[in-house]
Order: C-alpha cells, then sequence, then structure tokens
C-alpha cells in the first residue's frame, strides 16, 4: 500500500437544525485531511475546523468506531456506508478519496427515520419492531436451563448466527428506494425462526414485527436487492425470503 | 388478524404481485403458443383457434382470471408504488443505485404502466373487434369449381361452405328486387332468408383483422414499429419479475440459481418470439 498523503477535499453537508426546521446541503472545503485518517476522524477535522471558525460543527451519529456498534450511518456519495463494500462508516478510510474530490453525506433518507439534526436522524423505529417480537421469552425464575441443553443443527446455527450478525444501523432502509425495512426485519425474524428456542413464539413474532414495520412507515420490498449489496454486515435476501415464509405460514394458522 | 393480514400488509402485497404476476406468465406462455399459429398455421387453423379462445367455457373462466390477475397487479403495483413514494418524503442530492441494482428492477412501476397501456391498446385493436365489432369480417376463401373461381364463406363443418353471391351481409344494403337466399344473423349465423331457418355458422377472420392490421400501407410499420417497443418493455419487467416472484413467495434456495436462469431465458424468448410475429407480418408475408 502506498503511504499515506495529505489531499484537500470540498464537502456538500446535509445542515438541519432540528427535527422541525427545513435543512439545506451546505458547501464545506477541508484542507490536509490525511489519506490514512478514517472518514469520521475527517469529520472530526471539519467540526475542529467549524468550532475554530465558531460555527456550529456537524452531528453526526458514532460510538464504537470498530464497525459493530451499529450507530454510525451517513450517504457518502450517493451510497449508505459510502464507496466501500462490507463496511460502516467508521471503518471507511479517506483514502477511497482522491485530492480535489467532492464529497457528498447526506443522513439517511427515511420517513420512518426523521432528521433529529445534521446527518443524525431517529433509528427508533428499529427498537420497537425489535420490540414487538424480536426475543424468545425465558423463565428468569431460578430454574433457568442451560441454553446449550438444547441441540441445535450446526447448519442451522450456522444461518441464525448469519442473521444475528445485523447490527441495525438502517442502512438496507436507506439505500432501498422504496426505504423499505425487510432486510433488517427478515434477519431479526430469522435469527429465531431459525433455532429451536424461537419456535415457540415464531406465529406472533413474525405478525407483530411486519405489523410494527408497516405502522412505522417503511416502505414495501420489490426485491432489488440492493439492502444485500449495501449491508456492512453481508445480510442475504435469503432472511427476507425466510420472513415471508414464517408469515405465510402465521397467516394461514 | 390472519385476514387483514393476507390482504392488506406489506408482505401479503408482495404474495398477490407474485401470484398474479406468475400466472400473467402463464397467460403469456399460452397466448405465445396461439399467436405463432399466424406464422406456422394457415388462416383457418388460426380462425378455428379463435373461435375456441372466444367460446370455450374452461378458456372463458382461464380469461376472467387473466382480466382479474391484470387489474389487480396493476392496481397492487400503483398502491405500492404511491406508498413507496411517501416512504422517502425527502430524496437524496446524490444517489448512485446503478451500483447495487439493475435498472430493470428500479424502474418496474414505469415498465409495468406502459405495458398496462400496450394492453388497452392491444385489446382495443384486437379483442374489442372480435367481441363487438359487428363489421367484423367472416372468413372467406376462392375455390375452383368446374374452371369456375368462386368465393365462398366457410362453415364450422368441415367441407361445408356457402357461395358469397347467395349471401345478405348485415353490412350490405339488400336489393329487394332480387333477395338473396342466405342472411347472416348474429354476426356469424347463417340463416335460410325464406324459411328463417339457422342453417350453419361461419367463422370470424381474425386472421384477416390481424394481417390487415400489421400491413396496412399508412399504419401498419407504425405498429410493427411500436408492438416490438412494447415487447422490449415486457422483457425488461420480466427479468426482474419472473425471479422476483419466486424471492416474494419465500422460495429462495437451491434452486434460486435455476430459477433465475430460467426466468431470463423466458425474459427474454417469450417477448422475442411475440415481436417477431408482426414484423414477420409486415416484412415477409
Amino acid at each position: 500500500m502506498s503511504a499515506a498523503k495529505n489531499i484537500n477535499i470540498n464537502l456538500k453537508i446535509w445542515r438541519q437544525k432540528n427535527v422541525k426546521s427545513k435543512g439545506s446541503m451546505e458547501s464545506y472545503k477541508l484542507d490536509n485531511v490525511s489519506t490514512a485518517s478514517s472518514f469520521l476522524e475527517m469529520l472530526d477535522q471539519l467540526n475542529e475546523q467549524l468550532i475554530n471558525e465558531r460555527k456550529e460543527p456537524v452531528a453526526f451519529d458514532h460510538d464504537c468506531r470498530e464497525g459493530i456498534c451499529g450507530m454510525c450511518s451517513l450517504y457518502i456519495n450517493g451510497r449508505a456506508h459510502g464507496p466501500d463494500t462490507g463496511i460502516t462508516t467508521c471503518q471507511l478510510h479517506m483514502r477511497m478519496f482522491n485530492d480535489g474530490d467532492t464529497i457528498y453525506i447526506e443522513p439517511w433518507r427515511s420517513k420512518a427515520f426523521p432528521v433529529i439534526k445534521d446527518l443524525v436522524v431517529d433509528r427508533t423505529a428499529f427498537d420497537r419492531i425489535q420490540q414487538a417480537g424480536g426475543f424468545v421469552s425465558v423463565n428468569t425464575s431460578g430454574n433457568t436451563i442451560d441454553a446449550n441443553a438444547i441441540p441445535v443443527p450446526k447448519h442451522d446455527a450456522d444461518r441464525s448466527f448469519e442473521a444475528a450478525a445485523c447490527i441495525g444501523c438502517g442502512a438496507c432502509v436507506a439505500t432501498c428506494k422504496n426505504g423499505s425495512a425487510m432486510l433488517f426485519v427478515g434477519a431479526k425474524v430469522s435469527q429465531y425462526a431459525l433455532l429451536p428456542q424461537g419456535k415457540v413464539e415464531a406465529t406472533q413474532r413474525v405478525m407483530n414485527m411486519v405489523r410494527q414495520m408497516d405502522e412505522e412507515g417503511f416502505g414495501n420490498c420489490t426485491n432489488t436487492g440492493a439492502c444485500e449489496i449495501e449491508c456492512p454486515k453481508g445480510i442475504s435476501l435469503e432472511n427476507i425470503a425466510r420472513m415471508n415464509r414464517e408469515y405465510l405460514k402465521a397467516s394461514l394458522k | 388478524m390472519a385476514k387483514s393480514a393476507l390482504l392488506k400488509s406489506s408482505i401479503a402485497k408482495k404474495y398477490w404481485m407474485a401470484l398474479t404476476g406468475l400466472f400473467l406468465c402463464l397467460f403469456l406462455a399460452g397466448h405465445l403458443a396461439g399467436n405463432l399459429q399466424l406464422i406456422f398455421g394457415d388462416a383457418l387453423q388460426f380462425n378455428q383457434y379463435a373461435l375456441f379462445m372466444t367460446s370455450n367455457p374452461a378458456v372463458k373462466l382461464l380469461s376472467y382470471v387473466t382480466y382479474f390477475s391484470i387489474l389487480f397487479h396493476a392496481i397492487d403495483g400503483i398502491m405500492l408504488t404511491i406508498q413507496n413514494k411517501k416512504a422517502r418524503p425527502v430524496a437524496y442530492a446524490m444517489n448512485n443505485p446503478s451500483n447495487n441494482s439493475t435498472l430493470a428492477s428500479r424502474n418496474m412501476a414505469v415498465l409495468g404502466t406502459l405495458i398496462l397501456v400496450f394492453i388497452v391498446t392491444h385489446m382495443v385493436n384486437f379483442w374489442a373487434v372480435m367481441h363487438f365489432d359487428k363489421n367484423m369480417p367472416l372468413m372467406k376463401q376462392t375455390v375452383e369449381a368446374q374452371g369456375m373461381k368462386q368465393e365462398v364463406y366457410l362453415g364450422r363443418e368441415v367441407g361445408q361452405f356457402y357461395p358469397a353471391d347467395q349471401i345478405q351481409l348485415a353490412t350490405e344494403p339488400a336489393n329487394p328486387m332480387m333477395p338473396k337466399p342466405m342472411v347472416i344473423k348474429n354476426g356469424t349465423d347463417i340463416y335460410n332468408a325464406q324459411a328463417n331457418v339457422k342453417i350453419g355458422e361461419l367463422f370470424k377472420d381474425l386472421h384477416k383483422i390481424t394481417f390487415a392490421f400489421f400491413q396496412n400501407p399508412k399504419t401498419g410499420l407504425l405498429a410493427t414499429i411500436l408492438y416490438v417497443l412494447a415487447m422490449g418493455v415486457l422483457a425488461f419487467h420480466l427479468l426482474h419479475g419472473f425471479q422476483s416472484a419466486f424471492q416474494s413467495l419465500g422460495v429462495n434456495n437451491k434452486f434460486t440459481p435455476a430459477i433465475k436462469t430460467f426466468g431470463k431465458l423466458f425474459a427474454i424468448i417469450v417477448p422475442l418470439l411475440f415481436a417477431i410475429i408482426p414484423v414477420y407480418i409486415h416484412f415477409v408475408k
């Protein structure tokens, strides 16, 4: 890999004061950005510059900065989590960009994810879907059974684990032309549907989670497959098909 | 809850989209087989087929399912598109969807609308003429008997024909001085004029209508070009729609690669064969 160098970039960033204000794209110039820095470090550098200029820094979501918490988002140059594949925005590096580039940075766009401030959106719609059925009920009154006491076929355990890799970042919704949350809900339904522990509440789970998803105002899936490509965790479309099967089974019960 | 869930929820809409879409794929295959007789069959065979398709009760039932499927697929599609537009009230300033999805998959509503326009025009041009046009031509042939060429109308029973000059068509002005012995009633029934007794039935000449439509010196070329374009639109719609229907119905397993390949072949071959027919009629025949 070539040694790090410094580049000068132009930024176009969505600025919005609060959930009620209108917001607009604003232009910024940022010089001397190291290609070894991460995308979020570049935004930190921009914010330092803005603070020095006594301007309001850009608000953006971030937490672990190692691609596991699901907190960072950002629609960068027309793609969720930016131009690289299989990563979250915090794992995106400035070496993906060239000197003189103009970089568009926008928040996730979805009716169900209202913009709170600048690039920060409210993703509690996902929490409400999860609360509607994304759990297994376990008796914890002192006679809890060890989870490993129930045998799980290796194949199912692997599929379930793959589905459980979803970090709930919302890139699927952001990238879907319909603003559909089906990859997220499909992963959450699949994670439990594949395990014996999840079978007990399978019927209510899928019905309740899909109902909540529809109530939140997400769009309908048209199988473009964009979510699967942009998902930082590589969640497969198979999970949406599994949710469709589970829902059909549950509706006929 | 289960009942409304199978009609209203986002996933139920997918099921209905998929089921009606797959049924319409079956319809396309059947319709294509019928149309290919315009190339590989003669006029009589095609008109017999047209008669069968408009009179057989089982076909009639299937045709109602087809009308229903087209309407439901279109209405459901429009409702889904409206909902999906609402799900993203603010558009991205910069979007690069070609990185993650095909053009056809992102434009199913536009392609579908164009196909609906085509279906309506197509039905006005052929289906409505066949069903409702009182001036629909009846199937005629020129036969040679005793060295004389004679125009005859073909009866539905094999070998049955009626000399054209002895039949009073509903569209012709009657000559009260020389009444003709036979008269056409109800479009295709042939009656003995004096006794008012039905003596046979004739064929509607859909074959002639079709050839005249695409061979029309003024509009035939345009009609052929538009038909071919419409089949191109259909191909793109099917390219995404066929395999998408299986995903919607929850089929995503070891058969999926085969379904995708078959879907692509179906999406290319079926519209291509449809498109060849008017081209053949306009340019070859």
